[in-house]
């Protein structure tokens, strides 16, 4: 049976010292690193027997270009390590800013759990973060001599260009779309307890006379 | 690349790859010396287009991913939007969703030991199985209108109660006795057909154990095959059999329950030396777990009648009478099915024990009504990585059977 939180998280605060950025929201952890320290960091939650975090079940990137609400300057790409003990039967966010926008890297943990091996390459072939150390880094889920990071927040959802055969040049030629991308439903994120019941302030009271 | 290896390109097109993979090997005579698995040829940007649409417009993404076993990953999505929206799901809604994920797991189980059968030699096993996925699909198609792709969950419940009639053959073409025949487990409501259907089960799989366990052609092939100690498994990433198979009995169900799994009665079982033949072993033993499973669901469901859906109005429509007369039904209505629902700002890991493994979502909002990013962690994407390591050593013929008893789908090992 799952253990309280409370638990991980006093023995977390344990082994990493108060200055670990924990926070606790919708009854997950989750631990944000500096780059620089990921790799120690994740050594120690694997080796030490209070936490012994042996499976690495996720990692994936996230592009926090439009998120709502975000500071301009914070860095934009992230990777989030989701890491579970089975000893402990428990389970950790692990979450880590690449500091450079142009070029982002952060360090391998294949020497680590060896699973992450194919998550990194994914992560690299979607969104163009580098795995420093990584034994073979190569796009892994798009096409052969692809160009470009899907996953990212600039990248169209539906393409610019359509592939067609010409049969007067007799080749496959390379044309502007012509149809209009479109979106039925927009997003759309409201201001807090939009619809809500119970207006926000008492309405004016009626003018008496 | 020594001077007496060759290269042998397998693959994408070869039906012992069970879709889209192509595997670039070194071989030397019949001996693979090293393995280059090539995915991606049906990644179709899932979590990209999940990005793009509403909550509800990306839940069926979730059945295409693996579309052996359809309804589970639908229950971690569901699972992680509820978490995210803190919302109750009525327990009767709970029941059906461990009823149908069951089912998924034996529907699962049964088109991989078929193909899988097929891969090695064995020709029969996969004419019977595909009979019992047939019923199967039946009570798919009474329950929600479609026979492969339900979309069945919903955030805050299920989209409706179980059919009380189940529906029967009609047909011009076919005498009254036929008929009578073929409708005879058909008479009464579709609990009635599925606790029939599993009562039968059983003896199929006995059915199917004769020809395969102590055949010594599917022993020759799997045993001592592709063996995964158990510390190479959990570093490997294994989840689900596969992990089973090498002794380790973690499985989410019992480990981190959800819905109600808790209080249903189920073992784990699990294998001694995590080759090919214990992986066989260990999923014919899970589907014979998921009929006792399904068996306390249908007792369970059959008295104790209730909503199948949240009755938050913000989440779940209202039902079509209300609408006719109440305008803030209307307009509910109108909301959730053009907009959506706001989800507020957050990020949570959803899993669950998928047939193949562990299926995870993780899903970050920033309080729109489209997800900010979803990543599906699909356990054969991570079984799949493994074939590199595992298969040196073994010969071309046994490479068959690693994919095979891989169980990968590729649907969602490219997303």
């Amino acid at each position: 049976m799952r253990p309280p939180l409370s638990q991980l998280k006093t023995a977390l605060t344990g082994i990493l010292g108060d200055g670990a950025n924990l926070t606790e929201a919708l009854r997950e952890l989750t631990l944000e690193v500096p780059v620089t320290r990921l790799s120690a960091t994740m050594q120690r939650l694997r080796d030490d027997p209070a936490l012994s975090f042996d499976a690495l079940s996720d990692i994936a990137g996230v592009d926090y270009r439009e998120f709502t609400g975000r500071d301009p300057a914070a860095p934009r790409f992230a990777v989030a390590y989701h890491l579970l003990s089975t000893k402990h039967c428990w389970r950790l966010r692990v979450r880590v800013f690449a500091e450079d926008e142009t070029e982002p890297a952060v360090p391998s943990v294949v020497s680590l759990w060896p699973m992450a091996n194919w998550m990194e390459r994914e992560c690299f072939d979607m969104f163009g973060i580098a795995f420093d150390d990584h034994p073979d880094l190569r796009r892994i889920l798009t096409d052969y001599g692809f160009t470009g990071h899907p996953f990212r927040k600039d990248f169209p959802l539906s393409g610019h260009l359509e592939m067609r055969y010409d049969p007067e040049q007799k080749r496959i030629v390379y044309e502007p779309v012509t149809i209009e991308p479109r979106d039925n439903v927009p997003r759309i994120v409201r201001e807090p307890h939009y619809g809500d019941s119970t207006p926000l302030s008492p309405p004016p009271a009626e003018p008496k006379g | 690349m020594s001077e007496h290896h060759y290269q042998l390109n397998f693959g994408p097109q070869h039906p012992s790859t069970h879709g889209v993979l192509r595997l670039v090997m070194e071989m030397d005579g019949e001996v693979v010396v090293r393995a280059d698995p090539h995915i991606g040829l049906l990644h179709r940007g899932t979590e990209k287009l999940i990005e793009h649409k509403t909550y509800l417009q990306g839940l069926p993404y979730m059945e295409r991913l693996d579309y052996m076993s359809m309804m589970t990953s639908e229950h971690a999505f569901c699972l992680a939007v509820e978490k995210l929206l803190q919302l109750d799901v009525p327990v009767r809604a709970q029941y059906l969703r461990v009823m149908f994920d069951e089912l998924s797991r034996i529907m699962n189980h049964l088109l991989w030991l078929g193909t899988c059968g097929l891969d090695l030699g064995a020709m029969t096993v996969f004419l019977f199985c595909a009979r019992e996925r047939e019923s199967i699909f039946d009570i798919l198609e009474a329950t929600s209108g479609a026979r492969m792709h339900p979309n069945y969950y919903r955030p805050g419940g299920v989209y409706r109660d179980l059919p009380d009639k189940m529906p029967q053959y009609r047909s011009s073409l076919r005498s009254a006795e036929e008929l009578a025949r073929m409708n005879a487990n058909r008479q009464g409501t579709l609990l009635d057909f599925i606790e029939a259907f599993i009562k039968q089960l059983p003896a199929r799989f006995d059915d199917f154990e004769t020809l395969l366990t102590d055949n010594r052609i599917w022993k020759q092939r799997t045993v001592g095959i592709g063996v995964i100690p158990a510390d190479q498994a959990m570093a490997m990433g294994c989840t689900g059999p596969m992990l089973r198979a090498s002794g380790v009995a973690w499985d989410l169900r019992k480990k981190q329950p959800y819905a109600v799994y808790d209080k249903l009665d189920f073992d784990i079982p699990t294998g001694t030396t995590g080759d090919c033949y214990d992986r066989y072993l260990v999923r014919m033993e899970e589907c014979r777990q998921s009929v006792r499973l399904i068996q306390q669901c249908v007792d369970w469901l059959r008295v104790h009648p209730g909503p199948v859906m949240t009755d938050n109005r913000k989440i779940a429509p209202p039902p079509r009478a209300e609408i006719k007369a109440d305008m803030e039904a209307l307009i509910h209505h109108f909301k959730l099915f053009s907009e959506g629902f706001p989800v507020p700002a957050g990020e949570v890991y959803a899993a669950v024990e998928h047939p193949k493994g562990e299926f995870g979502v993780y899903m970050i909002s920033d309080g729109g009504n489209k997800p900010y990013r979803v990543k599906l962690h699909t356990p054969d994407f991570v079984h799949l990585s493994m074939l590199a390591a595992m298969a040196p050593g073994h010969m071309l013929s046994d490479v068959v059977a690693l994919i095979g008893t891989y169980d990968v789908v590729f649907g969602s090992v490219d997303r």
